[in-house]
């Protein structure tokens, strides 16, 4: 799974940061930091958060369990 | 060109791209979002798929993301063949041919050359030799940072303190690091945005404990007996003793490798048209080659028709976004790369975000909060309008000023804000410096100059 967001979209809503907080932290008031790479186990948090995001700042892929073969098997 | 052509060469051409990382891979996905069939090859240098850097100077320094896990997420599949680990050395325009550093050619019917910047090295390469003295600009530089940071050292120096600077100096001093930060100008970001936002990002370092020293260049880097840096000594015969030395002076245009080749490629980048198309070196836009991301330059019609070159990553993405389409697309179906020049940062704490070209701005207005409380807006005014705007965590009202630019509102601002102050009634300097002094890192770089001035004034780059 990796995610990246786009900081300018990024209006600091905190969503993200409230429904996946090992993923998404408020960096002061209203800057936002991020772990590209989240665990596995974050799956359905960063699911929940990509969803929740008012401006569609979050991109994902790898969501999706069954989608998994949209990771990279194009990588040589 | 004939319909007929388009129509084969989105069906079974191929397109090379040059450069896999943020351009390169949304180009690729734009490429085959919009029904291109044919052959399509990415070409990297570094040995790995493309991969993000914001996160390079922030989560991965504070230990929040590895550095070596930041690719980029996939917006769909683009069946490519890749090439990485191999430097694109040359180009044939005639024969419409890449080479590549292991001997090997591609051809192709429609280039896109990606090849961003890379960071400017310490100028003396013995010194730069010296363990302990970094730069950061790839994963590897970011993995090799944190690594070092992690182990303690006594002190780190930071030399130059435009946004990666300021961005790496913060991480220390939140990690618990003593850290010192020299800069040239009177504070850090004047490039950027000036000396009056200059001085609160002055305020913000040394309130949370950075020794900065302003007005200053580092004159040499000093190392011990078994070559790791030791001190740093500066132009006012100061001497500070660091083990981590980060070299922080902006970066340098990947277009070396098109020396020779016809392009108008050079230091300042390689310039094109408002549809990504490159100049040759007569000034004669190419058909074939287009351009996109931190390489590229190209006229703005909201800022004079100035020549912009962004080293901003919404820039790459859109700039890949519309070059990919102008590549499989005929004459009237192309589209012009105007984007809204727009970066952010964050440091101490603080969310810095910009939209428009600040360092165009000779004037300035806080048309709401205060600097004092380093929450405000600050307006850039040029030749009576509004061409930029700076935010201090008040990044909501971006959008706003984003819409004034567009529009070529008035300057002095004239509307009324919420939460406008008696120091905000009134435009002062914005506080550049003098375009002929060489700075580092301008996040834009103005090269031209307007038809629509009266008096024609020569800008030269802000290198």
């Amino acid at each position: 799974m990796r995610l990246v967001v786009d900081l300018n979209k990024c209006q600091g809503y905190a969503q993200c940061a409230f429904l996946a907080p090992d993923v998404f932290a408020m960096h002061g008031e209203e800057a936002l930091i991020y772990d590209p790479c989240p665990q596995e186990e974050q799956r359905e948090r960063v699911a929940r958060a990509v969803a929740a995001c008012p401006v569609r700042a979050i991109t994902a892929d790898g969501l999706h369990r069954a989608g998994g073969t949209q990771e990279a098997s194009d990588v040589r | 060109m004939s319909a007929d052509h388009v129509e084969r060469l989105r069906r079974e051409g191929r397109i090379v791209i040059v450069g896999a990382s943020l351009a390169g891979l949304r180009a690729a996905e734009t490429l085959r979002a919009e029904g291109f069939a044919g052959d399509l090859t990415l070409i990297g240098d570094e040995p790995c798929e493309p991969y993000d850097r914001p996160p390079l100077s922030k989560s991965a320094l504070l230990g929040m993301a590895s550095p070596l896990r930041t690719e980029l997420p996939r917006r769909r599949e683009i069946d490519a063949k890749w090439r990485l680990g191999v430097a694109a050395t040359g180009l044939d325009l005639a024969a419409k041919r890449v080479r590549l550093a292991d001997g090997d050619e591609v051809e192709y019917d429609r280039l896109l050359i990606a090849t961003g910047v890379r960071a400017r090295p310490w100028f003396n390469e013995e010194e730069a030799r010296l363990d302990g003295v970094c730069v950061l600009r790839t994963r590897q530089d970011a993995a090799d940072l944190a690594r070092r940071l992690k182990a303690g050292p006594r002190r780190v120096f930071v030399i130059g303190a435009g946004f990666a600077g300021s961005e790496v100096a913060s991480a220390c001093r939140e990690t618990g690091l003593p850290v010192s930060m020299a800069e040239r100008a009177a504070a850090p970001l004047v490039g950027a945005l000036g000396g009056v936002v200059g001085a609160v990002a002055a305020d913000l370092a040394t309130e949370h404990g950075v020794d900065l020293r302003t007005h200053v260049t580092v004159t040499a880097l000093e190392g011990d007996t078994v070559g790791r840096v030791r001190a740093v000594h500066l132009s006012d015969e100061s001497v500070v003793e660091a083990d981590v030395v980060v070299v922080s002076l902006g970066s340098l245009r990947n277009t070396e490798w098109l020396a020779g080749s016809g392009l108008g490629a050079g230091p300042r980048g390689i310039a094109c048209d408002a549809g990504c198309r490159a100049f040759d070196f007569r000034g004669i836009v190419t058909d074939d080659v287009f351009v996109a991301g931190d390489v590229a330059r190209s006229p703005h019609a909201l800022f004079g028709y100035q020549f912009l070159s962004l080293e901003h990553w919404g820039n790459a993405v859109a700039q890949a976004e519309t070059a990919a389409h102008n590549m499989i697309c005929d004459g009237a179906d192309r589209r012009p790369h105007l984007w809204m020049p727009a970066f952010w940062s964050s440091m101490f704490g603080v969310n810095i975000k910009s939209v428009g070209v600040p360092p165009m701005g000779e004037q300035l207005m806080i048309t709401q909060g205060s600097l004092a409380e380093r929450r405000f807006v600050g307006v850039y005014g040029h030749q009576g309008r509004i061409v930029a705007a700076v935010t201090f965590d008040n990044a909501r009202w971006l959008e706003f000023y984003q819409r004034q630019i567009e529009r070529g509102a008035p300057f002095p601002v004239e509307f009324s804000t919420p939460d406008r102050r008696p120091e905000g009634r009134q435009p002062v300097p914005a506080g550049f410096p003098d375009p002929s002094l060489p700075t580092h890192g301008p996040m834009v770089t103005l090269t031209g100059y307007s038809p629509a001035d009266q008096q024609l004034v020569f800008h030269p780059a802000r290198h």
